[in-house]
C-alpha cells in the first residue's frame, strides 16, 4: 500500500527483493545503495546474523526525484530467503507495490526457486495480493557462475520453472558484477509507478 | 493511503500539542508497511526517520506475531528503555503506528495518558 501526502507532495511506495536463501537479494541492495549514492540519502539499514544471513531484512530509501510534481520516494527490502523464517518475509511483504524474484542460476538451486515463488504466491494472498497481478519483475542472478565452470541452469528451463504463466519481464544477471542490477530496478519501478497511476485514476 | 493537506495539517497540531508540547522529543506517525505519514520533532533531533519507520513497524509486526504465538491478541505496552533516550510505540489503529522518542524527563505514565487523548483525537480526524 503506497502512500500518498498530498500536503508535501510525497509518495511512498514499497518494493520486496523476495527468493530463495542465498540467490543474491542482498547484494543486488547492495550494489544499487554502493551506485545510486546520491539518490540514497540514509544508511543502509541490514538486520542478519552473526553468519552474515539476512534475518529480518536489508532496507533503504531511494529518492526518484520528481514525477509529476510529487517527489517519489521507493522503499526498497529485501526478505530473508532461508525457508525457516517465513513469518518475516509475511512481515516485510505487507503493504507492498511491487516485487523483484530473484532465482538462482546454479543447478543445484532450481528446486530451491520453484519452493520460493510459490511461497511469494501464498504470502501474497494472505494480504489479498495476487502474483498474476502485482508489479512483478525476475530476475536469472548468478549468470556468471558459468564463467567459474559451476554448471548454470539455461535460461529456458528457468523460464519454465517460474515464469511460463506468470510472463513476468525477466532479466539475466549477475549482482556481483552489476549486470543488470540497475536494468531489474528500473523496470520494476517503471511498473510499480504505473501501478499506481492506475489505481489512482481509479480512485473515487 | 491518501490523506489530504487539512487531515495532514490537523494531524500535525495534534501530535505537536499533545506530545511535542508534553515534552517528547520526536513523534512519528507511520504505517504499519513502514510509510512515513507524518513527523514531528523539537528542533533537536537529526534522525533518520526512514530507516527508523522500517525498523519500527517491522518491530511492532514481529511483537504482534510474538504475542499471537503466546495466546495474547497483543502486548499492551512496547517500550524500550535506553539511558538517554527512550522509545514507546503506540497503535491507533490496524494500520497506523505512532513512535515516540523521549527523554528520561517525562514519565512513561504521563506519556501514556496523553495517548489515549491523541488516539482517540487521531482517529476522529481520520475518518474525515
Amino acid at each position: 500500500m503506497a502512500f500518498i501526502n498530498l500536503k508535501d507532495k510525497v509518495i511512498q511506495a514499497k518494493i520486496v527483493y523476495y527468493g530463495p536463501g542465498r540467490c543474491g537479494k542482498t547484494t543486488n541492495l547492495e550494489y544499487i545503495y554502493d551506485k545510486c549514492r546520491l539518490q540514497v540519502n540514509s544508511e543502509m539499514v541490514t538486520v542478519k546474523t552473526q553468519g552474515d544471513r539476512t534475518l529480518f531484512f536489508d532496507f533503504f530509501p531511494f529518492d526518484m526525484g520528481k514525477i509529476s510534481g510529487y517527489d517519489v520516494k521507493i522503499q526498497l527490502y529485501t526478505v530473508p530467503g532461508q525457508v525457516k523464517y517465513n513469518s518475516t518475509r509475511r512481515l516485510v511483504l505487507k503493504g507492498v507495490d511491487g516485487v523483484v524474484f530473484v532465482a538462482d542460476s546454479a543447478v543445484e538451486r532450481r528446486n530451491k526457486n520453484i519452493i520460493s515463488i510459490r511461497n511469494l504466491e501464498e504470502n501474497l494472498t494472505l494480504y489479498n495480493k495476487n502474483i498474476r497481478e502485482i508489479p512483478l519483475v525476475i530476475q536469472y542472478n548468478k549468470r556468471d557462475l558459468a564463467k567459474q565452470g559451476i554448471e548454470i541452469l539455461d535460461v529456458e528451463t528457468l523460464e519454465n520453472d517460474i515464469n511460463a504463466e506468470l510472463k513476468a519481464p525477466a532479466f539475466e544477471a549477475s549482482a556481483v558484477e552489476g549486470h543488470n542490477v540497475i536494468l531489474t530496478l528500473k523496470k520494476i519501478i517503471y511498473y510499480t509507478m504505473s501501478s499506481l497511476e492506475k489505481q489512482l485514476k481509479q480512485e473515487p | 493511503m491518501i490523506l489530504g493537506q487539512k487531515q495532514l495539517d490537523k494531524i500535525h497540531d495534534t501530535l505537536t500539542q499533545n506530545l511535542i508540547g508534553s515534552g517528547v522529543q520526536s513523534v512519528m506517525l507511520i504505517d504499519t508497511a513502514g510509510n512515513v505519514i507524518a513527523s514531528i520533532n523539537n528542533g533537536t533531533e537529526t534522525i533518520d526517520l526512514y530507516s527508523l519507520a522500517a525498523l519500527a513497524a517491522a518491530n511492532f509486526g514481529a511483537m504482534s506475531c510474538m504475542a499471537r504465538i503466546v495466546g495474547e491478541d497483543e502486548f499492551s505496552l512496547l517500550f524500550h528503555k535506553g539511558e538517554k533516550e527512550n522509545i514507546y510505540f503506540c497503535k491507533v489503529n490496524e494500520e497506523l503506528l505512532l513512535v515516540n522518542i523521549f527523554n528520561n524527563q517525562i514519565s512513561l505514565g504521563f506519556l501514556r495518558l496523553k495517548m489515549s487523548k491523541v488516539v482517540e483525537e487521531l482517529l476522529e480526524l481520520l475518518t474525515i
